[in-house]
């Protein structure tokens, strides 16, 4: 009995993909810990493992034998479903995500919506997960969460419908296929199609920053006002996997920066496109994150809101303005 | 008006900070009335960590209280001991070494630079900044390091003596002192970079949390928070004791009243003590650091005494009633943070919750000298 290469294709890449958000979720953790620990003149994690490279499958571990608390009072299914509603989405947008020429899962034309029609249901997770606690800072929490995705969906899907404008197409390969050449050809830096670019590269990944609850916009936990707002009543693994969706929606977040602005696999001078040049850009897109989290104090809620209602917004919305106009003119 | 919306005007809900919550820095226990994230009403509620210390100074000697003092402000234990020791001292007519007296200049302002540094790491963590707080603590290592090497221990200090202190410092506390005198000098900077001027801490600080003077003088609150609302009082200036007199320094006062205020008041207030511990180690009298003869058993004569020091976080008060034994009669401590805690209800009022616990952080609460 042979198998149709069609169906191994689909089980590889389902392997695949859930391995690469799974290992990124876990030792994302381990790049913040010792990142965190180098910023502060501290070592980090290093009795687990060379390195404290096996610090992950141990707190794995811990979270993994702890026991499942539902708490009275609580909705149970959506106490249950709600962790999963985070993870399950981040999971499925790495379907369309291409990572080089040949590596992507499902090369369609639409890959673009797919991942912000999933990531928008991430929103919904953290929202059900924190009403379903019973508890006042979760729903505090579930309060502010929506409110701050729903300011900063605005200026980073303006942002990106900008980029479909300039590249005419939402298939992320024909997107990178378009930035060819060296640097000077990335979306970041067209500034024939609008002068603008780079500032709509900052409004991107301050967005990003924001919707996946990256400090300094970590209104949703803001551990010192909140406790662990929406994951308060969360115990083990519940807390571990909204956790693991948080990390691989950060990762989401950098491919989508690295396809949209940074040119994907694109060598910045033209060599060996592949596979590493985009590994390279999205950990440094995170490498950054995990910087900013580090060094910033937490913002308010409403200077949150006024920065993108007053600012991001506005410019977002000018900018697409112009690119239309100098896509008509020129 | 119909009666449903009526009944939905003032829809709060009561929210429960604590004992056991991030912010609040130990057991202190806020009970908030909400109206979405805005406080409508503040209650803090204390006793959680309740020692009854002055009763505890009505069943042993004079001398055997001294530990306790350490105890209740554990981060800027010295003073505590400081207030204590020159409450008895000056009642029951003990003369004080000059040496001693320096020495305790030395390390008093030592340890209160340590106190601002805890609670400069711990304010910006409350604001949601990490990494400060990591780099305050290696400051303040060095100075536990040199307190550790001339009093024995690394916290709840009981180093001052009835007459003087327990152990004299060396040459290589002195020079110690000087290297870390200039290290955090070079620091200092990196501070106001890092934080001071950071765009996110200037809109959180700025404006935010106003405490007026009026406010202050009705609750009795002292220290950096008197001082942020334009209040120029500083004991050891205002009231010199041990021999604060003889030391060129300025006292910080700021007109704006909001937590900024605070903040740059115990920034400044470092440089200030760095000043003063400079001066004393140049003007470090020789002799001996205790007063030879101080009876074993102090026996301060019948009466009723008061003593305050400045704390870093403001004025401790000791009230002593002698019936002539060698044991207190009564015992009465006026800590410093119990009244500057007591504005929080009234200045939190219609805050945003994050603000609110900006608020509290910048007030310096230290549980344990609360409840006593």
């Amino acid at each position: 009995m042979s198998l149709d290469p069609e169906v191994v294709r689909v089980l590889a890449f389902l392997v695949g993909v859930i391995a690469f958000a799974a290992l990124n979720a876990a030792y994302l953790v381990w790049l913040e810990r010792k990142e965190a620990g180098h910023i502060q003149r501290r070592i980090g994690p290093k009795e687990v493992g060379p390195f404290g490279l096996l610090q992950p499958l141990a707190d794995g571990a811990k979270l993994m034998t702890k026991q499942l608390i539902v708490p009275d009072g609580v909705d149970p299914v959506l106490f249950k479903i709600a962790p999963i509603m985070v993870m399950v989405p981040a999971i499925m947008s790495f379907v369309t995500i291409p990572f080089s020429d040949t590596l992507v899962a499902r090369n369609i034309d639409i890959g673009l919506l797919v991942i912000f029609a999933f990531a928008s249901v991430n929103v919904l997770g953290l929202l059900l997960g924190a009403w379903g606690s019973r508890n006042k800072y979760a729903i505090i929490s579930a309060a502010r969460v929506v409110s701050q995705n729903v300011a900063y969906e605005i200026p980073m899907l303006v942002t990106v419908v900008t980029l479909v404008m300039i590249t005419g197409t939402m298939n992320l390969h024909e997107i990178v296929m378009s930035q060819q050449g060296g640097f000077w050809n990335w979306n970041i830096l067209r500034l024939n199609a609008s002068p603008l670019m780079p500032i709509s590269f900052l409004i991107f990944f301050v967005c990003m920053l924001a919707e996946t609850n990256r400090a300094p916009f970590d209104m949703a936990e803001a551990e010192s006002e909140l406790i662990a707002g929406a994951f308060t009543e969360y115990p083990g693994m519940g807390f571990g996997v909204f956790f693991m969706g948080e990390y691989a929606n950060i990762v989401i977040g950098a491919c989508l920066a690295t396809i949209l602005f940074l040119g994907g696999w694109q060598c910045p001078f033209g060599l060996y496109p592949g596979v590493h040049w985009f590994l390279i850009k999205i950990y440094a897109i995170i490498f950054t994150v995990i910087w900013i989290r580090w060094t910033f104090p937490r913002t308010t809620f409403y200077s949150l809101l006024n920065l993108s209602w007053k600012i991001l917004i506005p410019i977002s919305f000018f900018n697409l303005i112009l690119t239309s106009a100098m896509l008509k003119v020129f | 008006m119909s009666a449903f919306a009526q009944s939905q005007t003032n829809e709060t809900f009561v929210l429960n900070l604590g004992p056991q919550h991030p912010a609040t820095h130990g057991v202190l226990r806020v009970k908030l009335v909400m109206d979405g994230e805005y406080v409508v009403e503040a209650e803090p509620v204390l006793g959680y960590i309740h020692r009854m210390h002055e009763k505890m100074g009505e069943n042993r000697t004079w001398a055997q209280f001294l530990p306790n003092t350490g105890r209740m402000d554990y981060l800027h234990a010295l003073a505590f001991n400081h207030g204590y020791v020159t409450a008895v001292e000056r009642a029951a007519g003990i003369e004080v070494a000059e040496r001693a007296e320096y020495i305790r200049v030395i390390t008093n302002e030592l340890n209160r630079i340590s106190s601002h540094l805890l609670w400069f790491g711990a304010f910006v963590l409350d604001l949601g900044g990490f990494s400060p707080l990591l780099y305050a603590f290696d400051d303040r290592e060095h100075i536990l390091d040199l307190l550790e090497s001339v009093t024995g221990s690394r916290l709840t200090y009981c180093y001052y003596r009835f007459g003087g202190v327990y152990n004299d410092i060396d040459d290589g506390f002195l020079a110690g002192t000087t290297a870390f005198i200039k290290r955090l000098r070079d620091r200092m900077p990196m501070y106001h970079n890092l934080v001071t001027k950071n765009i996110i801490m200037m809109k959180r600080l700025e404006g935010i949390g106003p405490v007026s003077a009026e406010m202050c003088r009705k609750y009795g609150a002292t220290g950096p928070v008197a001082r942020g609302s334009g209040i120029d009082f500083d004991l050891r200036k205002h009231e010199p004791y041990s021999v604060y007199s003889e030391f060129d320094f300025e006292v910080p006062v700021y007109t704006e009243c909001d937590s900024m205020a605070r903040y740059m008041v115990r920034m400044d207030e470092i440089e200030q003590s760095m000043r003063i511990i400079e001066q004393a180690v140049a003007k470090l009298p020789d002799g001996p650091f205790m007063t030879p003869k101080v009876s074993k058993i102090v026996k301060p004569p019948k009466g009723d005494y008061y003593n305050a020091v400045e704390t870093a976080r403001g004025s401790f008060g000791i009230r002593l009633v002698s019936d002539g034994t060698n044991t207190p009669y009564r015992l009465k401590l006026r800590s410093p943070t119990f009244s500057n805690l007591s504005l929080f209800g009234e200045a939190s009022r219609g805050m945003l919750l994050p603000d609110a616990l900006a608020l509290m952080g910048s007030l310096d609460l230290v549980i344990p000298e609360i409840d006593r």
